[in-house]
């Protein structure tokens, strides 16, 4: 290593494997993992989430959790989008697909996908 | 890709509760569940809980798990890391008990009682990082003000800057850092060096072990600045052997800097050169005095030499040289990053910045902790270290080792600085922390202290040799019930004098645990010495075990378990115990059913 320049490339290399442990993260993905959840196909979603929060480099904003059963063990696979400022987002019967479609409209665009909402469902 | 980090320490603390067996376990279960592609491993340094380990974090909740064993592993695998449920009797969550817990919602780490009250500069990165993963380091702006000062700054704007941050030794000295290094900048000489002191020899004290096991390359990075600042292109490391994880880390943190070149030659192509080497040290207390440090790194027997000259005129090999403390060190990275006047502002007038301390003794909490200068006792006591265990009540807090003194429970809202300590005739120390309550004599903590000094003497210098010795006699002699009329008198003189003559800070201070305890709790020296008891119902051969006669039914058992037969009497009438006889080993006590034995 010869410059700064170096130096602040490991660091940028580095930064996605160490953001999740400061706790800075604005936007929070929870998908409900207790067995109901699993049972109707929670894995595959949040296996989904965290490709694409990946992909699209969006790891030093966003943390995707799991948790367990909130009791409405009929919509599941239930995900909660919890962002700084703005109300919890409850999205249900979600599938990979439909995981994708969040991540680009709402995680990135700001634009809620109202139709996989509990509202709507 | 990685959703989930588990950082286990593998500090000395959790590796001797197990924290390894731990991490295998998690490793199998991992695999076995298929979450090793998305759950991540990270052994760190110390998390500072020690007596709770072994310690877990969970990321990104930051669930604290405490006493974690590997039969618990697969509930922790299948419930928090696959269904996302939080393991809860496993949670370390203790608020304190002036804050109110809202009901189902998890508590983070820094709300804990144990954590919402220190500040973390010097273990930042301690419990955080993979410490031994460079990239890690780099990560948390690692190596950027070695960087900064290299392209940006003068060697006299550096030591500017750590005069400006009011930055004091952390080893227990309270010296100026920054002076110190103008001291060795003005020294004139084609070779000069820079030492660090991981010699850590106070009872009790771990914080500089912590850092190294931790954080070992915010070290290496701040010799480095300091050889910048003051012109050396070398460095020791003088670490004592007896810390087999600090040293394996900081060798592996030496090796990875050289690889990126951040140690060696031409750094940041700047042509600046600086390289470091690790001494260990045999174990002698007085190697940490630092021109005992010095001798023992030129190869010589560890023994120290007369001041002035001062190192930073003639120091290692007879060059200016600056030693600075571990924990020293481990500031000034951020003091470059972030400025002086960033950390001029924490703490008290005279003391900047934080402090360390290793809390032990009767203390719920026993573990590391980081608070700013001027934090009063009772809060590093009682809100941070969680009080005293078993309702029993706090008596004084002893800090700096057997260099210090004690803090008596009427001080107790003194504030932790240099000069509030030094005040009341105590030190900062080091940093450690030893919490005594009660049950303890202050006599025989004063005779434990001197016992130490006695024992790591070097020798070289006759008040030290053989006046602290001298004093131990007295000391023992008091707490055996053969004090005499006259002795505390004895214990002051002796002291002036091996205070005022005695070489190094060994001796020099060797008397402060006794002065002090004589200053606060005189009248527990003189019910020794004239009443032959000891108040704290410590010791032994002042101990008098007594039959409460209305108590006793007369059923004989003490004086069958009675090793030497003290204990006579007839049938269903009280016993009575023959004081001559009775070697004063408690049995009795503990084995009678009425509790009508009682110890004065």
């Amino acid at each position: 290593m010869k410059t700064l320049a170096e130096l602040a490339a490991i660091k940028e290399r580095m930064k996605d494997k160490v953001a999740i442990r400061e706790g800075n993260a604005s936007t929070r993905i929870v998908v409900g993992m207790a067995t109901c959840g699993i049972a109707a196909g929670a894995r595959p979603v949040l296996s989904t989430f965290v490709e694409e929060i990946n992909r699209e480099g969006l790891f030093d904003k966003v943390t995707v959790t799991q948790t367990g059963c909130i009791g409405i063990c009929q919509y599941e696979p239930v995900v909660e989008v919890h962002s700084a400022g703005n109300e919890k987002v409850t999205y249900v019967k979600m599938t990979a697909e439909k995981a994708k479609r969040v991540i680009a409209e709402h995680i990135k665009g700001g634009k809620i996908v109202t139709e996989y909402t509990i509202g709507k469902a | 890709m990685i959703r989930s980090h588990v950082l286990i320490c593998a500090g000395t603390g959790c590796t001797s509760s197990g924290s390894t067996a731990v991490r295998v376990a998690l490793e199998k279960e991992l695999v076995r569940k298929e979450l090793d592609k998305e759950v991540k491993i990270v052994q760190t340094g110390c998390f500072g809980l020690c007596a709770l380990g072994p310690i877990m974090i969970i990321y990104p909740e930051g669930t604290f798990y405490s006493r974690i064993t590997p039969e618990d592993i697969p509930e922790i695998v299948e419930e928090h890391l696959l269904k996302g449920r939080l393991v809860s009797r496993l949670v370390y969550d203790d608020i304190g008990e002036d804050t109110v817990k809202e009901e189902g919602k998890p508590v983070s780490l820094n709300e804990t009682g144990f954590y919402k009250k220190q500040k973390r500069i010097a273990l930042k990165n301690c419990g955080v990082i993979n410490p031994e993963i460079i990239d890690e380091y780099i990560a948390m702006d690692g190596y950027a003000a070695l960087g900064k000062v290299l392209t940006e700054m003068t060697p006299a704007d550096v030591i500017n800057t750590m005069k400006e941050s009011g930055l004091r030794g952390r080893g227990g000295g309270g010296f100026p850092t920054g002076t110190k290094w103008q001291f060795a900048a003005n020294s004139i000489s084609d070779k000069k060096y820079v030492v660090c002191n991981a010699d850590e020899g106070d009872p009790g004290a771990f914080m500089d072990r912590s850092v190294l096991e931790g954080d070992p390359h915010a070290v290496l990075e701040a010799m480095a600045i300091a050889g910048y600042a003051i012109g050396a292109d070398e460095g020791y490391i003088y670490v004592r052997a007896e810390y087999p994880i600090a040293i394996k880390r900081l060798q592996i943190a030496i090796d990875q800097a050289r690889e990126y070149n951040l140690l060696g030659k031409d750094i940041f192509g700047t042509g600046f050169n600086f390289d470091i080497q690790i001494r260990l040290g045999a174990g002698a207390f007085v190697c940490g005095e630092e021109t005992a440090l010095l001798t023992s790194i030129e190869g010589n027997r560890g023994e120290p030499r007369p001041r002035p000259p001062f190192p930073a005129v003639k120091g290692l090999f007879g060059q200016p040289t600056i030693i600075n403390n571990v924990e020293t060190y481990a500031n000034i990275p951020q003091i470059i990053l972030k400025g002086a006047e960033w950390f001029s502002s924490m703490g008290t007038e005279k003391s900047k910045g934080t402090k360390v301390f290793a809390l032990g003794g009767k203390i719920t909490h026993t573990g590391l902790v980081e608070i700013p200068m001027g934090t009063k006792l009772r809060e590093i006591i009682y809100e941070i270290g969680g009080g005293i265990p078993g309702g029993k009540k706090f008596k004084a807090a002893q800090t700096g080792g057997p260099s210090g003194g004690c803090i008596p429970a009427s001080l107790v809202d003194t504030s932790v600085d240099y000069d509030s300590l030094i005040a009341i005739g105590s030190m900062m120390g080091s940093g450690g922390l030893i919490v005594l309550d009660e049950d303890d004599c202050m006599v025989d903590i004063a005779a434990f202290f001197l016992k130490f000094t006695v024992d790591e003497s070097c020798g070289k210098c006759v008040p030290c040799r053989i006046g602290t010795r001298r004093m131990l006699e007295i000391l023992e002699r008091i707490t055996s019930g053969k004090g005499e009329e006259g002795d505390i008198e004895r214990l002051e003189e002796l002291a002036q004098h091996i205070r005022a003559t005695a070489l190094c800070g060994l001796g020099q201070t060797a008397p402060n645990p006794v002065l002090s305890t004589i200053r606060y709790f005189r009248d527990e020296y003189e019910a020794h010495i004239k009443e032959k008891r000891c108040p704290a119902g410590h010791c032994k051969a002042l101990a008098r075990y007594t039959i409460k006669a209305d108590a006793c039914k007369g059923c004989s058992l003490c004086a069958k378990k009675c090793p030497v037969n003290a204990i006579s009497g007839e049938l269903k009438k009280p016993y009575v115990i023959d004081q001559n006889k009775c070697i004063k080993c408690g049995i009795c006590m503990e084995s009678c059913k009425f509790a009508a034995i009682e110890k004065k």
